[in-house]
């Protein structure tokens, strides 16, 4: 009789949450669709492949960066609006950086120029000949400090904007965040100039062609640098969180502040830390997104903030592994929707995904699991 | 029912007279119109320049004030945080754009007729479209937190734009019709001028003739133009006087009071029975309505729309524009875009013209060539240069303080703390008597529902 159990189950969640329904019947239509299309030759394993993998790129990026804003989205309780520009900080000096160095701190070109990540077309990555295979100190030097300028950046706003408002609610924080976003963004743009550039040496990156049918899925090193410092950094983050008394202080925080400090837990040391995680995180994020995609553009971190919000609300405010997880979802949604939709369709689809999400499960997938 | 809720009966003189709110509005506008004319006399403006800049400052006031009286329908009376409002803005003018344009009967490429209906028409549909994607928005979201429905509302204003610039939507036939969004090019608004229209309507389109022609004594050459930005910036201002009267009807009605009622407590107001969802459903429906005149308002004159100018970043000067007034108040708001659009919007621009005037060198093309000067030789004149060419940049990261600013300093406004009570009935103590007012009794019937 356990079928008919199951029967009945299945009949009241139709009956109690038509929505949730409808949507579980149109994923699994989609994904029948594709796997009927696999095995008919209708759609090729590599174009298919092709898509997922470059949604997976994408969503280690937005889970990276996701998991800085879902923990100061917990701790500190407000949706902060200029995480996107974080990014986008941390990408521009991390380049600067690299320019710098593959430039022979002005042997091959201007140094300011260079430090300015060629602002008005003077220099371009191409032209230094920049890609992790070709200059790797350059890069690895450029993700390090991409990462300790974003935690500098964190901190010094902390302390001079968001620190006088602690406790002054979410909204007064997020509208805050919003003016942030605005001089952060802007001020990028009047240093580094309004433009998108190029920034690597893209045809000189050793990659290679895994045959997937009749076709090729294509990886590169840069790819592969991406999926490193991604995952490398998710599982360090994991580790701290679980073996140190810290992620056990975050959950606290993060769960009722007033009687965390009443335990004893520091809650201005957590907060620091909080940023000084996140910050990093972000701030290599910004560096790798850039590396990955070869260009750069003073709006790409708040072109991505709504994404990862996206990533964050689903994956469950406040735990890292939803935002991993939430990232991965929004990224691979985001290109795979081109296989149904227009191409000018991939970013509605995920919002539409996020805006889904909110309705049905506004909790998130990994509700309840906040920090770790 | 006391329709002046605020305690008008303070001291006399010109204290009382600075207490009435049109007084407050029309002291901030005749001091930033004299400040703008002063610096143009200063400048040794032409008539037909000063005439353009008033025009053009009148026309922002206008829209600001508009979109921050909406808002504040929304933030200030319902505690409604929408950051979609571009969404709204564009839905309206996309709406008449569609429904006015000329029809277009054979498909040709890379245009997009419309239906050719009446101006008005299109736009109290495009004001109702607005107001449907609001109920849209609302009926799954209001259940939400503040800050998840901001999330959701600033998403839909992204798929809004997406779906603007999308080729799928580029033309299509529709009833016989070759319509369409335009895509990446937009639309080209090719109704009668609104104002020819709206003259003509009220059979004033010769006496209007008649006061351009007036208008050749100052203006030598082809007045038209400048008089007919002026004109729709009076038009403009003529709707904020609508939007203030509408909303502070609203604001003290009975339907006011629940709502500020929701703002204050929503849990204590369901408890008294009211069915909070379908007032908040209704107040944000009637706020997009207004966003969306707003917008068709803003563009109707702009000759084409294109997707990319609804980005997020107007919403945010709306904001920016509520939050300096002070949102719960409908004065605060029209103040508060007045204040945005004179310092923060066109004030920087207007300040760039200023200093063209005098310094007429070529600005350095990017920060680089800018800085070297000041590091190398000490010279700031390269940088100060290229700060002024950088007006349209800066003036962002300006805003963006002053928000910062306004948080830290000036929560409740540039005007303190403004919001309405509430209640019909005066609650806090009366000025003179000493002895507090009866909350409970003595009003029983006037602040039901």
């Amino acid at each position: 009789m356990a079928e008919t159990a199951q029967l009945a189950r299945a009949g009241s969640f139709v009956r109690e949450r038509p929505l949730s329904a409808f949507i579980l019947v149109v994923a699994v239509i989609l994904l029948l669709d594709l796997v009927t299309g696999l095995a008919t030759g209708r759609y090729q394993p590599a174009f298919i492949a092709t898509y997922v993998w470059d949604g997976l790129m994408r969503g280690l990026v937005i889970g990276l960066a996701g998991i800085g804003l879902s923990m100061t989205y917990s701790i500190l309780g407000f949706a902060n609006f200029s995480h996107g520009d974080y990014i986008t900080a941390g990408a521009f000096i991390g380049w600067a950086t690299t320019y710098a160095i593959a430039g022979g701190f002005g042997a091959r070109a201007d140094i300011g120029s260079l430090l300015l990540v060629g602002a008005g077309g003077s220099v371009f990555g191409g032209a230094l000949g920049i890609n992790v295979a070709n200059t790797p100190f350059a890069v690895i030097a450029g993700l390090v400090v991409a990462g300790v300028f974003v935690i500098a950046l964190a901190l010094f706003v902390d302390r001079f904007v968001y620190k006088p408002l602690r406790g002054s609610g979410g909204i007064t924080l997020l509208i805050t965040s919003i003016g942030v976003a605005f001089a952060l963004r802007y001020l990028i743009q009047f240093v580094f100039g309004p433009s998108t550039r190029g920034t690597t040496a893209s045809g000189t990156v050793p990659s290679l062609a895994i045959p997937l049918g009749s076709g090729f899925l294509k990886v590169d090193a840069h790819d592969l640098t991406l999926l490193v410092v991604s995952v490398g950094l998710m599982l360090g983050v994991h580790l701290l969180l679980q073996r140190t008394k810290l992620g056990k202080a975050m959950r606290a925080m993060a769960d009722n502040q007033d009687l965390a400090r009443i335990t004893g837990i520091p809650s201005e040391r957590v907060i620091r830390s909080t940023w000084i995680i996140g910050g990093g995180l972000t701030g290599v994020a910004g560096y790798v997104f850039v590396l990955w995609k070869g260009t750069i553009g003073f709006n790409d971190g708040w072109l991505l903030l709504l994404l990862i919000f996206a990533a964050v609300i689903l994956g469950g405010i406040g735990s890292i592994y939803g935002a991993i997880v939430g990232g991965l979802v929004i990224g691979i949604t985001a290109s795979l929707s081109v296989v149904w939709l227009p191409t000018g369709f991939a970013r509605a689809a995920a919002f539409f995904v996020m805006i889904v999400i909110l309705l049905v499960r506004p909790q998130g997938i990994f509700a309840g699991r906040e920090t770790a | 029912m006391s329709a002046e809720a605020s305690p008008d009966e303070g001291p006399p003189g010109l204290r009382a007279l600075w207490d009435r709110d049109v007084v407050k509005i029309a002291a901030l506008l005749v001091g930033i119109y004299a400040l703008y004319l002063v610096v143009g006399v200063l400048l040794d403006y032409s008539i037909r320049g000063q005439i353009n800049s008033i025009a053009s400052l009148t026309f922002y006031i206008g829209v600001f004030a508009l979109l921050a009286l909406a808002l504040n329908l929304q933030w200030g009376y319902t505690g409604l945080f929408n950051i979609g409002i571009v969404g709204f803005m564009a839905v309206g003018i996309y709406t008449t754009a569609v429904l006015t344009k000329q029809p277009m009967l054979v498909a040709e490429t890379g245009r997009a007729g419309g239906f050719g209906l009446p101006l008005w028409l299109g736009i109290l549909v495009g004001m109702g479209v607005a107001a449907l994607l609001g109920l849209l928005v609302a009926l799954p979201a209001l259940r939400l937190r503040a800050d998840y429905l901001a999330i959701v509302t600033i998403a839909m204003s992204e798929i809004l734009r997406f779906t603007f610039l999308s080729n799928t939507f580029e033309q299509f036939t529709l009833f016989g019709h070759v319509v369409g969004l335009g895509g990446g090019s937009g639309l080209i608004l090719d109704f009668t001028p609104p104002l020819q229209a709206l003259f003509t309507a009220l059979g004033l389109w010769h006496a209007y003739l008649g006061l351009v022609d007036g208008f050749g004594a100052v203006i030598p050459n082809n007045p038209k133009p400048v008089v007919d930005a002026l004109a729709y910036g009076v038009l403009i201002l003529v709707f904020v006087a609508g939007y203030y009267w509408l909303l502070r009807r609203t604001g003290n009605s009975p339907f006011g009071r629940v709502l500020k009622a929701i703002r204050e407590d929503e849990t204590a107001t369901r408890a008294l029975g009211k069915d909070t969802d379908v007032f908040k459903t209704k107040a944000f429906m009637l706020g997009c309505a207004l966003m969306g005149l707003a917008g068709i308002l803003w563009y109707m004159t702009s000759g084409a729309i294109t997707p990319n100018t609804y980005k997020p970043r107007l919403t945010f000067f709306v904001w920016i524009a509520l939050i300096i007034g002070g949102a719960g108040s409908n004065t605060g708001a029209v103040m508060g875009g007045a204040i945005f659009a004179a310092f923060l919007f066109e004030g920087p621009l207007f300040l760039q013209n200023v200093i063209s005037q005098f310094v007429q060198v070529e600005a350095p093309p990017s920060f680089g060539p800018a800085v070297a000067p000041l590091i190398a030789h000490a010279n700031p004149v390269p940088f100060l240069l290229f700060t002024v060419a950088s007006v349209r940049q800066l003036q962002l990261v300006i805003m963006g303080l002053v928000l910062i600013w306004l948080m830290h300093n000036r929560p409740d406004g540039l005007l303190g703390h403004r919001k309405e009570p509430a209640s019909s009935v005066p609650l806090a103590r009366r000025p003179g008597g000493g002895e507090p007012t009866a909350a409970d009794g003595g009003r029983g019937g006037s602040n039901r529902e």
